[in-house]
C-alpha cells in the first residue's frame, strides 16, 4: 500500500525531505504505527518523532490523531504547532 | 467570502471597501490586521518568511469561517494572508467580517483570528542577528483559541 507523506517547516529541516511516496509494510495501518515506522529510521528522524516532541499529522489535509487510520493513496503530512496569524 | 493565501501585499482599505459594497445591508464591519513586529522573544527580526501547506491552508480557513457564520449573523467575510518573505511592519493577515451590527461582528472577527492562529497550518521563521529561528507556538494563543469552545 503506498502514500504519499509530506513534511514542512522544522520537520522538513530536521528530516531533509518535503516529500517522499512510501511502500507502507503490512503492520503499518495507523498514524500512529507509521510515525513509529518513522522514527525508526534512526538519525534525524528519531529526532524529529521523538516520543514528547509534539509534531502533528494530517490526514488528507485534515488534522488527525494517532489511532486514525491511512489507506492507499492517502495524502499524509507532519509538521509543527501552526504559527500563522 | 474571500479567502486568499498570496505573495502580494493587500490594500486594506481597498478590500474593506469591496467588502461593504457587496450588500447594502451591512451596517457593522470588524476587521484586524496582523503585521510584522521589529522584535520578538527579545530579539531584533530582520525578516520573516511564512510557510503553509497549499490546499490545507485554504481548507482549513473556510472551515472556520464557516464554523463563524454557523455561530453568529454574518452577511460577508475576507481573510487574506501573506506566505513569503516579509519585513517588520508588512501586514501579514486580514480577516474582515460584515455584519447588520457591531456584536456579530466584532465577535466574529476575534473569533475567526484565535482559530486561524492555532488551525490554519501556517509557520514563522524568523532571521535575527543570530542567526534564522522557528517561531515557536504560544500557549496564550491555545488560551485564546479554548475561550469560543
Amino acid at each position: 500500500m503506498k502514500v504519499k507523506l509530506l513534511y514542512f517547516a522544522s520537520v522538513r529541516e530536521h528530516v531533509g525531505v518535503a516529500s517522499e511516496d512510501l511502500e507502507l509494510p503490512d503492520g503499518v495501518r495507523t498514524v500512529g504505527a507509521l510515525r513509529t515506522l518513522l522514527r525508526a529510521r534512526g538519525g534525524s528522524w528519531q529526532t524529529a518523532f521523538a516520543e514528547g516532541r509534539v509534531v502533528r499529522t494530517a490526514v488528507n489535509q485534515s488534522i488527525a490523531k494517532a489511532e486514525a487510520g491511512v489507506a492507499p493513496g492517502d495524502e499524509i503530512a507532519f509538521f509543527p504547532p501552526v504559527t500563522g496569524g | 467570502m474571500k479567502i486568499a493565501v498570496q505573495r502580494e501585499p493587500f490594500d486594506t482599505g481597498a478590500e474593506l471597501d469591496a467588502l461593504s459594497a457587496r450588500n447594502p445591508a451591512v451596517g457593522a464591519l470588524a476587521a484586524f490586521v496582523g503585521l510584522v513586529r521589529d522584535v520578538n522573544e527579545g530579539a531584533q527580526v530582520g525578516t520573516m518568511t511564512l510557510e503553509h501547506y497549499p490546499g490545507m491552508t485554504e481548507k482549513s480557513i473556510a472551515a472556520i469561517v464557516e464554523e463563524a457564520q454557523g455561530r453568529w449573523q454574518l452577511i460577508d467575510c475576507t481573510v487574506i494572508h501573506r506566505i513569503g518573505e516579509l519585513r517588520p511592519a508588512d501586514r501579514i493577515v486580514l480577516v474582515a467580517v460584515t455584519s447588520a451590527h457591531r456584536g456579530d461582528a466584532f465577535a466574529a472577527c476575534e473569533f475567526i483570528m484565535d482559530y486561524l492562529k492555532t488551525r490554519a497550518p501556517f509557520w514563522k521563521k524568523e532571521q535575527t542577528p543570530e542567526g534564522a529561528r522557528w517561531v515557536e507556538a504560544r500557549a496564550s494563543d491555545d488560551q485564546a483559541a479554548e475561550r469560543w469552545t
